[in-house]
Protein backbone atom coordinates (compact mmCIF):
# COMPACT_ATOMS: atom_id res chain seq x y z
CA UNK A 1 0.00 0.00 0.00
CA UNK A 2 1.19 3.51 -0.68
CA UNK A 3 1.82 6.04 2.07
CA UNK A 4 -1.40 7.82 1.13
CA UNK A 5 -3.49 4.67 1.45
CA UNK A 6 -1.80 3.92 4.79
CA UNK A 7 -2.64 7.39 6.03
CA UNK A 8 -6.28 6.86 5.07
CA UNK A 9 -6.42 3.45 6.76
CA UNK A 10 -4.86 4.81 9.93
CA UNK A 11 -7.23 7.79 9.95
CA UNK A 12 -10.21 5.47 9.56
CA UNK A 13 -8.89 3.30 12.41
CA UNK A 14 -8.65 6.39 14.61
CA UNK A 15 -12.15 7.53 13.57
CA UNK A 16 -13.48 4.13 14.57
CA UNK A 17 -11.80 4.56 17.93
CA UNK A 18 -13.85 7.70 18.50
CA UNK A 19 -17.02 5.93 17.40
CA UNK A 20 -16.23 3.13 19.85
CA UNK A 21 -15.99 5.77 22.58
CA UNK A 22 -19.45 7.00 21.63
CA UNK A 23 -20.84 3.49 21.77
CA UNK A 24 -19.50 3.26 25.33
CA UNK A 25 -20.73 6.68 26.43
CA UNK A 26 -24.04 7.22 24.62
CA UNK A 27 -25.18 9.52 27.42
CA UNK A 28 -22.40 12.03 26.81
CA UNK A 29 -23.08 12.05 23.08
CA UNK A 30 -26.76 12.64 23.70
CA UNK A 31 -26.15 15.54 26.07
CA UNK A 32 -23.85 17.17 23.51
CA UNK A 33 -26.57 16.82 20.88
CA UNK A 34 -29.45 17.99 23.05
CA UNK A 35 -27.71 21.03 24.56
CA UNK A 36 -27.91 23.23 21.43
CA UNK A 37 -31.54 22.18 20.94
CA UNK A 38 -32.23 23.44 24.45
CA UNK A 39 -30.50 26.72 23.64
CA UNK A 40 -32.68 27.04 20.56
CA UNK A 41 -35.85 26.46 22.57
CA UNK A 42 -34.69 28.82 25.27
CA UNK A 43 -33.93 31.71 22.93
CA UNK A 44 -36.89 31.01 20.67
CA UNK A 45 -39.56 30.78 23.35
CA UNK A 46 -38.35 31.74 26.81
CA UNK A 47 -36.35 34.84 25.97
CA UNK A 48 -38.02 35.39 22.62
CA UNK A 49 -37.65 38.26 20.16
CA UNK A 50 -34.19 39.53 19.29
CA UNK A 51 -33.36 43.21 19.47
CA UNK A 52 -33.44 44.99 16.15
CA UNK A 53 -34.69 42.00 14.17
CA UNK A 54 -37.18 42.85 11.44
CA UNK A 55 -39.38 39.99 10.34
CA UNK A 56 -40.05 36.61 11.91
CA UNK A 57 -37.71 35.97 14.84
CA UNK A 58 -37.62 32.18 14.44
CA UNK A 59 -36.54 32.63 10.82
CA UNK A 60 -33.77 34.87 12.12
CA UNK A 61 -32.83 32.75 15.10
CA UNK A 62 -32.58 29.28 13.57
CA UNK A 63 -29.69 30.05 11.17
CA UNK A 64 -27.96 31.93 13.98
CA UNK A 65 -28.34 29.01 16.38
CA UNK A 66 -27.06 26.58 13.76
CA UNK A 67 -23.94 28.70 13.30
CA UNK A 68 -23.55 29.10 17.07
CA UNK A 69 -23.74 25.32 17.53
CA UNK A 70 -20.90 24.93 15.04
CA UNK A 71 -18.82 27.51 16.91
CA UNK A 72 -19.39 25.90 20.30
CA UNK A 73 -18.20 22.61 18.82
CA UNK A 74 -14.72 24.05 19.34
CA UNK A 75 -14.98 23.35 23.05
CA UNK A 76 -15.84 19.70 22.57
CA UNK A 77 -12.94 19.25 20.17
CA UNK A 78 -10.55 20.96 22.49
CA UNK A 79 -11.64 18.98 25.50
CA UNK A 80 -11.33 15.67 23.64
CA UNK A 81 -7.85 16.49 22.33
CA UNK A 82 -6.51 17.68 25.68
CA UNK A 83 -7.93 14.58 27.36
CA UNK A 84 -6.11 12.40 24.85
CA UNK A 85 -2.87 14.31 25.23
CA UNK A 86 -3.05 14.11 28.98
CA UNK A 87 -3.14 10.33 28.92
CA UNK A 88 -0.38 7.85 28.34
CA UNK A 89 -2.11 6.48 25.25
CA UNK A 90 -0.78 9.35 23.16
CA UNK A 91 2.75 8.05 23.80
CA UNK A 92 1.68 4.70 22.40
CA UNK A 93 0.32 6.38 19.26
CA UNK A 94 3.47 8.43 18.83
CA UNK A 95 5.70 5.40 19.18
CA UNK A 96 3.75 3.42 16.57
CA UNK A 97 4.71 3.43 12.87
CA UNK A 98 1.37 5.03 11.99
CA UNK A 99 0.70 8.06 9.80
CA UNK A 100 1.58 11.25 11.68
CA UNK A 101 -1.70 13.09 11.34
CA UNK A 102 -4.05 10.11 11.77
CA UNK A 103 -4.76 10.93 15.43
CA UNK A 104 -5.93 14.41 14.45
CA UNK A 105 -7.76 13.34 11.30
CA UNK A 106 -9.64 10.67 13.26
CA UNK A 107 -10.62 13.30 15.80
CA UNK A 108 -11.84 15.72 13.14
CA UNK A 109 -13.78 13.07 11.21
CA UNK A 110 -15.61 12.00 14.38
CA UNK A 111 -16.34 15.61 15.34
CA UNK A 112 -17.68 16.38 11.87
CA UNK A 113 -20.00 13.38 12.11
CA UNK A 114 -21.19 14.61 15.48
CA UNK A 115 -21.77 18.10 14.13
CA UNK A 116 -23.68 16.80 11.12
CA UNK A 117 -25.92 14.88 13.53
CA UNK A 118 -26.37 18.01 15.66
CA UNK A 119 -27.29 19.98 12.54
CA UNK A 120 -29.89 17.39 11.53
CA UNK A 121 -31.37 17.29 15.02
CA UNK A 122 -31.57 21.08 15.27
CA UNK A 123 -33.14 21.33 11.84
CA UNK A 124 -35.68 18.65 12.73
CA UNK A 125 -36.56 20.44 15.96
CA UNK A 126 -36.92 23.78 14.19
CA UNK A 127 -39.16 22.23 11.53
CA UNK A 128 -41.30 20.64 14.23
CA UNK A 129 -41.65 24.08 15.82
CA UNK A 130 -42.97 25.48 12.58
CA UNK A 131 -39.83 26.92 11.02
CA UNK A 132 -40.19 26.84 7.25
CA UNK A 133 -37.00 27.57 5.32
CA UNK A 134 -37.46 29.20 1.95
CA UNK A 135 -35.55 27.90 -1.00
CA UNK A 136 -35.30 24.25 -1.96
CA UNK A 137 -33.23 21.31 -0.93
CA UNK A 138 -30.31 22.76 -2.90
CA UNK A 139 -30.36 25.90 -0.76
CA UNK A 140 -30.46 23.81 2.42
CA UNK A 141 -27.55 21.68 1.20
CA UNK A 142 -25.60 24.86 0.48
CA UNK A 143 -26.38 26.23 3.92
CA UNK A 144 -25.39 22.94 5.60
CA UNK A 145 -22.17 23.02 3.58
CA UNK A 146 -21.34 26.52 4.83
CA UNK A 147 -22.14 25.57 8.42
CA UNK A 148 -19.98 22.44 8.30
CA UNK A 149 -17.16 24.36 6.65
CA UNK A 150 -17.34 26.83 9.53
CA UNK A 151 -17.36 23.92 11.99
CA UNK A 152 -14.31 22.45 10.25
CA UNK A 153 -12.41 25.70 10.76
CA UNK A 154 -13.49 25.83 14.43
CA UNK A 155 -12.37 22.23 14.78
CA UNK A 156 -8.81 22.94 13.72
CA UNK A 157 -8.66 26.05 15.87
CA UNK A 158 -9.81 23.80 18.73
CA UNK A 159 -7.12 21.21 17.98
CA UNK A 160 -4.45 23.88 17.81
CA UNK A 161 -5.56 25.53 21.06
CA UNK A 162 -5.67 22.12 22.73
CA UNK A 163 -2.12 21.35 21.60
CA UNK A 164 -0.96 24.73 22.87
CA UNK A 165 -2.86 24.50 26.17
CA UNK A 166 -1.90 20.90 26.83
CA UNK A 167 -3.98 20.24 29.95
CA UNK A 168 -7.76 19.72 30.26
CA UNK A 169 -7.81 22.34 33.04
CA UNK A 170 -6.79 24.96 30.47
CA UNK A 171 -9.94 24.31 28.46
CA UNK A 172 -11.99 26.22 31.00
CA UNK A 173 -9.98 29.34 30.29
CA UNK A 174 -10.76 28.98 26.59
CA UNK A 175 -14.43 28.28 27.30
CA UNK A 176 -14.64 31.65 28.96
CA UNK A 177 -13.34 33.17 25.72
CA UNK A 178 -15.56 31.12 23.41
CA UNK A 179 -18.80 32.35 24.94
CA UNK A 180 -18.25 36.05 24.30
CA UNK A 181 -17.19 35.23 20.73
CA UNK A 182 -20.43 33.29 20.40
CA UNK A 183 -22.59 36.03 21.86
CA UNK A 184 -20.76 38.95 20.22
CA UNK A 185 -22.33 37.83 16.98
CA UNK A 186 -25.62 38.37 15.22
CA UNK A 187 -26.87 34.89 16.23
CA UNK A 188 -29.62 36.31 18.49
CA UNK A 189 -29.81 40.01 17.81
CA UNK A 190 -29.27 42.23 14.78
CA UNK A 191 -26.23 44.51 14.93
CA UNK A 192 -28.43 47.50 13.93
CA UNK A 193 -29.58 47.70 17.53
CA UNK A 194 -26.05 47.86 18.92
CA UNK A 195 -23.63 50.75 19.48
CA UNK A 196 -21.44 51.37 16.42
CA UNK A 197 -18.21 49.89 17.78
CA UNK A 198 -20.00 46.76 18.93
CA UNK A 199 -21.87 46.43 15.66
CA UNK A 200 -18.54 46.52 13.81
CA UNK A 201 -17.11 43.75 15.97
CA UNK A 202 -20.28 41.71 15.53
CA UNK A 203 -20.32 42.17 11.75
CA UNK A 204 -16.70 41.04 11.40
CA UNK A 205 -17.18 37.99 13.60
CA UNK A 206 -16.85 34.96 11.26
CA UNK A 207 -19.78 33.42 13.07
CA UNK A 208 -21.97 36.37 11.94
CA UNK A 209 -20.81 35.98 8.36
CA UNK A 210 -21.84 32.33 8.29
CA UNK A 211 -25.17 33.08 10.03
CA UNK A 212 -25.95 35.90 7.58
CA UNK A 213 -25.09 33.73 4.59
CA UNK A 214 -27.30 30.92 5.89
CA UNK A 215 -30.12 33.43 6.45
CA UNK A 216 -29.73 34.50 2.86
CA UNK A 217 -29.88 30.92 1.55
CA UNK A 218 -32.81 29.90 3.76
CA UNK A 219 -34.71 33.17 3.46
CA UNK A 220 -34.53 34.49 6.99
CA UNK A 221 -34.57 38.21 7.79
CA UNK A 222 -31.15 39.87 7.75
CA UNK A 223 -29.72 37.62 5.05
CA UNK A 224 -27.19 39.15 2.67
CA UNK A 225 -26.00 37.51 -0.51
CA UNK A 226 -22.61 39.18 -0.27
CA UNK A 227 -21.93 37.29 2.93
CA UNK A 228 -22.01 33.90 1.22
CA UNK A 229 -18.53 34.51 -0.12
CA UNK A 230 -17.35 35.77 3.23
CA UNK A 231 -18.78 32.61 4.81
CA UNK A 232 -16.60 30.61 2.43
CA UNK A 233 -13.54 32.81 2.68
CA UNK A 234 -13.40 33.24 6.47
CA UNK A 235 -13.28 29.51 7.35
CA UNK A 236 -10.80 28.85 4.54
CA UNK A 237 -8.56 31.63 5.81
CA UNK A 238 -8.77 30.29 9.37
CA UNK A 239 -8.00 26.79 8.11
CA UNK A 240 -5.04 28.06 6.12
CA UNK A 241 -3.58 29.35 9.38
CA UNK A 242 -4.60 26.78 11.97
CA UNK A 243 -4.49 23.51 10.04
CA UNK A 244 -0.73 23.67 9.32
CA UNK A 245 -0.03 25.08 12.78
CA UNK A 246 -1.87 22.22 14.46
CA UNK A 247 -0.32 19.51 12.31
CA UNK A 248 3.18 20.92 12.83
CA UNK A 249 2.66 21.25 16.53
CA UNK A 250 1.41 17.69 16.82
CA UNK A 251 4.18 16.16 14.70
CA UNK A 252 6.87 17.90 16.70
CA UNK A 253 8.00 15.76 19.62
CA UNK A 254 7.24 17.58 22.80
CA UNK A 255 10.05 19.61 24.41
CA UNK B 1 27.46 -3.66 14.44
CA UNK B 2 24.92 -6.41 13.80
CA UNK B 3 25.32 -7.56 17.37
CA UNK B 4 24.45 -4.20 18.83
CA UNK B 5 20.75 -3.46 19.30
CA UNK B 6 21.09 -0.04 20.92
CA UNK B 7 23.90 2.47 20.53
CA UNK B 8 23.92 5.73 22.44
CA UNK B 9 26.90 8.05 22.12
CA UNK B 10 27.13 11.43 23.82
CA UNK B 11 23.36 11.88 24.18
CA UNK B 12 22.42 15.37 25.36
CA UNK B 13 19.09 16.81 26.34
CA UNK B 14 18.19 19.90 28.31
CA UNK B 15 14.62 20.90 29.11
CA UNK B 16 13.78 24.56 29.24
CA UNK B 17 16.37 27.32 29.22
CA UNK B 18 20.10 27.04 28.68
CA UNK B 19 20.80 27.53 32.34
CA UNK B 20 18.71 24.51 33.36
CA UNK B 21 20.62 21.42 34.45
CA UNK B 22 20.82 18.94 31.56
CA UNK B 23 18.64 15.82 31.82
CA UNK B 24 21.17 13.93 29.69
CA UNK B 25 24.74 15.11 29.80
CA UNK B 26 26.73 13.12 27.28
CA UNK B 27 25.23 9.77 28.20
CA UNK B 28 26.59 6.73 26.37
CA UNK B 29 25.80 3.03 26.40
CA UNK B 30 25.70 0.02 24.15
CA UNK B 31 23.31 -2.91 24.37
CA UNK B 32 24.07 -6.25 22.76
CA UNK B 33 21.30 -7.93 20.75
CA UNK B 34 19.16 -10.39 22.69
CA UNK B 35 20.24 -9.22 26.14
CA UNK B 36 18.56 -7.39 29.00
CA UNK B 37 20.28 -4.15 29.90
CA UNK B 38 19.42 -2.40 33.12
CA UNK B 39 19.59 1.37 33.53
CA UNK B 40 19.77 2.00 37.24
CA UNK B 41 19.42 5.36 38.88
CA UNK B 42 17.43 7.52 41.27
CA UNK B 43 14.52 9.78 40.31
CA UNK B 44 15.66 12.58 38.07
CA UNK B 45 18.80 10.80 36.88
CA UNK B 46 17.66 10.93 33.24
CA UNK B 47 16.30 7.39 32.84
CA UNK B 48 12.90 8.34 31.45
CA UNK B 49 14.41 10.99 29.18
CA UNK B 50 16.71 8.32 27.74
CA UNK B 51 13.82 5.91 27.11
CA UNK B 52 11.66 8.61 25.51
CA UNK B 53 14.49 9.55 23.17
CA UNK B 54 15.12 5.92 22.26
CA UNK B 55 11.39 5.44 21.57
CA UNK B 56 11.36 8.54 19.27
CA UNK B 57 9.02 10.43 21.61
CA UNK B 58 11.58 13.07 22.41
CA UNK B 59 14.18 14.79 20.30
CA UNK B 60 17.74 14.76 21.68
CA UNK B 61 19.77 17.98 21.58
CA UNK B 62 22.82 16.06 20.44
CA UNK B 63 24.56 12.72 20.20
CA UNK B 64 24.32 9.63 18.02
CA UNK B 65 21.44 7.35 18.94
CA UNK B 66 20.59 4.18 17.05
CA UNK B 67 17.98 1.53 17.77
CA UNK B 68 17.93 -1.76 15.84
CA UNK B 69 20.39 -0.23 13.38
CA UNK B 70 18.32 2.90 12.66
CA UNK B 71 18.87 6.49 13.69
CA UNK B 72 16.09 7.75 15.99
CA UNK B 73 16.05 11.18 14.35
CA UNK B 74 16.38 10.46 10.64
CA UNK B 75 14.72 7.02 10.55
CA UNK B 76 12.07 7.37 13.25
CA UNK B 77 9.48 5.36 11.31
CA UNK B 78 11.89 2.44 10.87
CA UNK B 79 12.69 2.53 14.59
CA UNK B 80 8.97 2.60 15.49
CA UNK B 81 8.37 -0.54 13.45
CA UNK B 82 10.92 -2.43 15.55
CA UNK B 83 10.25 -1.30 19.09
CA UNK B 84 7.80 -1.80 21.90
CA UNK B 85 7.40 0.63 24.78
CA UNK B 86 6.13 0.13 28.28
CA UNK B 87 6.19 3.54 29.91
CA UNK B 88 5.68 4.51 33.53
CA UNK B 89 2.03 5.33 32.90
CA UNK B 90 -0.28 2.90 31.12
CA UNK B 91 -0.31 3.80 27.43
CA UNK B 92 -3.82 2.46 26.87
CA UNK B 93 -7.20 3.80 25.85
CA UNK B 94 -8.92 3.81 29.22
CA UNK B 95 -12.45 3.96 27.78
CA UNK B 96 -12.06 0.85 25.64
CA UNK B 97 -11.78 -2.79 26.68
CA UNK B 98 -8.65 -4.93 26.56
CA UNK B 99 -9.43 -6.59 23.26
CA UNK B 100 -10.43 -3.27 21.67
CA UNK B 101 -7.13 -1.77 22.74
CA UNK B 102 -5.04 -4.59 21.33
CA UNK B 103 -7.00 -4.62 18.06
CA UNK B 104 -6.62 -0.85 17.75
CA UNK B 105 -2.85 -0.97 18.20
CA UNK B 106 -2.61 -4.03 15.93
CA UNK B 107 -4.38 -2.18 13.14
CA UNK B 108 -2.12 0.82 13.61
CA UNK B 109 0.82 -1.57 13.35
CA UNK B 110 -0.72 -2.41 9.94
CA UNK B 111 -1.45 -6.02 10.79
CA UNK B 112 -4.77 -5.86 8.94
CA UNK B 113 -8.16 -6.36 10.60
CA UNK B 114 -8.14 -10.17 10.69
CA UNK B 115 -4.55 -10.59 11.81
CA UNK B 116 -5.02 -7.87 14.45
CA UNK B 117 -7.97 -9.81 15.88
CA UNK B 118 -6.05 -13.08 15.97
CA UNK B 119 -3.06 -11.39 17.59
CA UNK B 120 -5.29 -9.74 20.22
CA UNK B 121 -6.67 -13.17 21.12
CA UNK B 122 -3.19 -14.66 21.45
CA UNK B 123 -1.99 -11.86 23.70
CA UNK B 124 -5.10 -11.88 25.90
CA UNK B 125 -4.55 -15.59 26.38
CA UNK B 126 -0.86 -15.23 27.07
CA UNK B 127 -1.29 -12.48 29.64
CA UNK B 128 -4.25 -14.14 31.31
CA UNK B 129 -6.72 -11.41 30.36
CA UNK B 130 -9.30 -13.48 28.49
CA UNK B 131 -11.96 -13.01 31.16
CA UNK B 132 -12.03 -9.22 30.99
CA UNK B 133 -14.73 -9.06 28.32
CA UNK B 134 -15.86 -5.54 27.47
CA UNK B 135 -14.83 -4.03 30.79
CA UNK B 136 -13.11 -0.67 30.14
CA UNK B 137 -9.45 -0.48 31.07
CA UNK B 138 -10.08 2.24 33.65
CA UNK B 139 -11.88 -0.42 35.74
CA UNK B 140 -8.84 -2.75 35.65
CA UNK B 141 -6.61 -3.41 38.65
CA UNK B 142 -3.04 -2.09 38.55
CA UNK B 143 -1.60 -5.50 37.73
CA UNK B 144 -4.11 -6.19 34.93
CA UNK B 145 -3.46 -2.79 33.42
CA UNK B 146 0.28 -3.41 33.46
CA UNK B 147 -0.18 -6.81 31.80
CA UNK B 148 -2.38 -5.33 29.08
CA UNK B 149 0.13 -2.51 28.60
CA UNK B 150 2.91 -5.05 28.22
CA UNK B 151 0.76 -7.07 25.78
CA UNK B 152 0.21 -3.88 23.76
CA UNK B 153 3.98 -3.33 23.56
CA UNK B 154 4.46 -6.83 22.21
CA UNK B 155 1.94 -6.80 19.37
CA UNK B 156 4.56 -7.15 16.67
CA UNK B 157 7.17 -9.12 18.62
CA UNK B 158 9.47 -6.10 18.70
CA UNK B 159 13.22 -6.45 18.21
CA UNK B 160 13.81 -4.01 21.04
CA UNK B 161 11.58 -3.47 24.04
CA UNK B 162 11.85 -0.49 26.39
CA UNK B 163 10.55 -0.92 29.91
CA UNK B 164 10.53 2.28 31.94
CA UNK B 165 10.32 1.34 35.62
CA UNK B 166 8.00 -1.55 34.77
CA UNK B 167 7.30 -2.59 38.36
CA UNK B 168 7.01 0.79 40.09
CA UNK B 169 3.73 0.87 41.99
CA UNK B 170 3.05 -2.86 41.66
CA UNK B 171 2.54 -5.21 44.58
CA UNK B 172 4.98 -8.13 44.98
CA UNK B 173 2.76 -10.46 42.93
CA UNK B 174 2.47 -7.97 40.08
CA UNK B 175 6.22 -7.48 40.20
CA UNK B 176 6.86 -11.22 39.96
CA UNK B 177 4.48 -11.45 36.99
CA UNK B 178 6.31 -8.71 35.12
CA UNK B 179 9.68 -10.28 35.88
CA UNK B 180 8.48 -13.64 34.57
CA UNK B 181 7.21 -12.00 31.36
CA UNK B 182 10.52 -10.22 30.79
CA UNK B 183 12.46 -13.45 31.25
CA UNK B 184 10.28 -15.32 28.77
CA UNK B 185 10.71 -12.52 26.23
CA UNK B 186 14.46 -12.68 26.30
CA UNK B 187 14.20 -16.39 25.64
CA UNK B 188 12.55 -15.34 22.37
CA UNK B 189 15.49 -13.15 21.34
CA UNK B 190 14.09 -9.71 22.18
CA UNK B 191 16.54 -7.07 23.36
CA UNK B 192 15.26 -5.36 26.49
CA UNK B 193 16.33 -2.03 27.96
CA UNK B 194 14.90 -1.68 31.42
CA UNK B 195 15.10 1.27 33.77
CA UNK B 196 14.73 0.77 37.48
CA UNK B 197 15.39 2.33 40.84
CA UNK B 198 15.89 -1.07 42.44
CA UNK B 199 19.25 -2.75 42.50
CA UNK B 200 17.46 -6.02 43.18
CA UNK B 201 15.41 -5.71 39.98
CA UNK B 202 18.49 -5.05 37.88
CA UNK B 203 20.17 -7.97 39.63
CA UNK B 204 17.22 -10.28 38.89
CA UNK B 205 16.78 -9.42 35.23
CA UNK B 206 19.71 -7.67 33.64
CA UNK B 207 22.92 -9.12 32.29
CA UNK B 208 24.53 -5.72 32.24
CA UNK B 209 23.73 -2.57 34.14
CA UNK B 210 24.52 1.09 33.53
CA UNK B 211 24.30 3.19 36.65
CA UNK B 212 23.07 6.65 35.69
CA UNK B 213 23.29 9.86 37.64
CA UNK B 214 22.85 13.49 36.57
CA UNK B 215 22.41 12.36 32.96
CA UNK B 216 25.67 10.45 32.77
CA UNK B 217 26.68 6.82 33.14
CA UNK B 218 28.73 6.63 36.33
CA UNK B 219 29.35 2.88 36.28
CA UNK B 220 28.82 0.05 33.85
CA UNK B 221 29.09 -3.70 34.21
CA UNK B 222 27.40 -6.91 35.29
CA UNK B 223 25.39 -6.80 38.52
CA UNK B 224 28.18 -8.80 40.16
CA UNK B 225 30.75 -6.25 39.03
CA UNK B 226 28.70 -3.51 40.64
CA UNK B 227 28.28 -5.35 43.88
CA UNK B 228 32.00 -6.03 44.07
CA UNK B 229 32.57 -2.37 43.34
CA UNK B 230 30.39 -1.33 46.23
CA UNK B 231 31.91 -3.84 48.61
CA UNK B 232 29.30 -6.57 48.40
CA UNK B 233 26.81 -7.50 51.10
CA UNK B 234 26.27 -5.85 54.44
CA UNK B 235 25.40 -7.01 57.89
CA UNK B 236 23.16 -4.87 60.12
CA UNK B 237 23.12 -5.42 63.88
CA UNK B 238 20.58 -3.56 66.01
CA UNK B 239 21.30 -3.69 69.77
CA UNK B 240 18.74 -3.52 72.58
CA UNK B 241 20.81 -1.02 74.48
CA UNK B 242 22.61 1.88 72.82
CA UNK B 243 25.03 1.91 75.76
CA UNK B 244 26.60 -1.30 74.48
CA UNK B 245 27.43 0.05 71.02
CA UNK B 246 31.07 0.86 71.84
CA UNK B 247 31.72 -2.48 73.52
CA UNK B 248 30.06 -4.38 70.69
CA UNK B 249 32.11 -2.67 68.00
CA UNK B 250 35.28 -3.56 69.86
CA UNK B 251 34.53 -7.26 70.17
CA UNK B 252 32.78 -8.05 66.86
CA UNK B 253 34.94 -10.07 64.46
CA UNK B 254 34.59 -7.46 61.70
CA UNK B 255 37.32 -5.23 60.22
CA UNK B 256 37.08 -1.85 61.95
CA UNK B 257 37.37 0.06 58.67
CA UNK B 258 34.21 -1.57 57.30
CA UNK B 259 32.05 -0.66 60.31
CA UNK B 260 29.71 2.31 60.61
CA UNK B 261 27.62 3.10 63.69
CA UNK B 262 24.26 4.86 63.89
CA UNK B 263 23.62 5.58 67.56
CA UNK B 264 20.07 6.85 67.09
CA UNK B 265 18.97 3.57 65.59
CA UNK B 266 21.31 1.51 67.87
CA UNK B 267 22.68 0.14 64.59
CA UNK B 268 26.06 -1.27 63.68
CA UNK B 269 26.48 -1.82 59.96
CA UNK B 270 29.42 -3.38 58.14
CA UNK B 271 30.44 -4.53 54.67
CA UNK B 272 31.19 -8.24 54.57
CA UNK B 273 32.77 -10.46 51.97
CA UNK B 274 31.72 -13.87 53.30
CA UNK B 275 28.08 -13.57 54.36
CA UNK B 276 27.72 -16.78 56.37
CA UNK B 277 31.05 -16.54 58.16
CA UNK B 278 30.28 -12.97 59.17
CA UNK B 279 26.81 -13.92 60.46
CA UNK B 280 27.95 -16.83 62.61
CA UNK B 281 30.96 -14.83 63.86
CA UNK B 282 28.71 -11.97 64.98
CA UNK B 283 26.17 -14.29 66.63
CA UNK B 284 28.88 -16.14 68.57
CA UNK B 285 30.65 -12.97 69.65
CA UNK B 286 27.42 -11.40 70.95
CA UNK B 287 26.39 -14.58 72.78
CA UNK B 288 29.77 -14.90 74.43
CA UNK B 289 29.71 -11.28 75.63
CA UNK B 290 26.08 -11.27 76.77
CA UNK B 291 25.22 -8.15 74.68
CA UNK B 292 21.65 -8.49 73.47
CA UNK B 293 20.78 -7.88 69.82
CA UNK B 294 17.25 -6.83 68.77
CA UNK B 295 17.90 -7.76 65.15
CA UNK B 296 20.64 -9.14 62.94
CA UNK B 297 20.24 -9.09 59.16
CA UNK B 298 22.27 -9.72 56.04
CA UNK B 299 21.38 -7.60 53.05
CA UNK B 300 22.53 -6.44 49.67
CA UNK B 301 23.75 -2.89 49.28
CA UNK B 302 20.92 -0.46 48.60
CA UNK B 303 20.90 1.89 45.67
CA UNK B 304 21.82 4.71 48.03
CA UNK B 305 24.91 2.82 49.12
CA UNK B 306 25.84 2.07 45.52
CA UNK B 307 25.62 5.76 44.77
CA UNK B 308 27.41 6.75 47.89
CA UNK B 309 30.20 4.54 46.75
CA UNK B 310 30.22 5.43 43.06
CA UNK B 311 29.77 9.15 43.40
CA UNK B 312 31.48 9.55 46.75
CA UNK B 313 28.87 11.98 48.01
CA UNK B 314 25.62 12.02 49.87
CA UNK B 315 23.12 11.62 47.14
CA UNK B 316 19.97 12.48 49.01
CA UNK B 317 21.29 15.86 50.11
CA UNK B 318 22.27 16.60 46.56
CA UNK B 319 18.74 15.97 45.29
CA UNK B 320 17.11 18.07 47.95
CA UNK B 321 19.22 21.05 47.01
CA UNK B 322 18.27 20.56 43.41
CA UNK B 323 14.58 20.41 44.22
CA UNK B 324 14.81 23.69 46.13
Amino acid sequence: MSGYAHALTDSWTMTRRELAHWARQPGQVLVALVFPVMLLLMFGYLIGGGRGVRGDYVDYLVPGMLALTMAFGLEGTMLAVTRDLDKGVIDRFRSLPMANGAVLVGRSAADMLQSAAALALMTGTALALGWRPHGGLGAYAGAAGLLLLFRFAMLWIGIHLALVAGKPEMVQAVQILVWPVGFLSNAFAAPDSMPDWLATVVRWNPLSRTATAVRHLLGGPGGEQGHVWAAVAWPLALLAVFFPLAVRRFARPRH
Amino acid sequence: MADTAITVEGARKTYGGKRAAPALDGLGLEVARGTVHGVLGPNGAGKTTLVRILATLLRPDGGRIEVAGHDVLTEARAVRRRIGLLGQHAALDEELGGRQNLELFGRLHRLGARHARVRADELLERFDLTGTGRKPVRAYSGGMRRRLDLAASLITDPEVLFLDEPTTGLDPRGRAEVWASVRSLVGGGTTVLLTTQYLEEADQLAERVSVVDHGRVVADGTPDDLKTLTGGDRIDIVLRDAGHLGAAVALLPLPAAAISVDADRRLISARVTDRMAALSGVVHALEASGIEAADIALRRPTLDEVFLHLTGGDHRTDRTEEAV
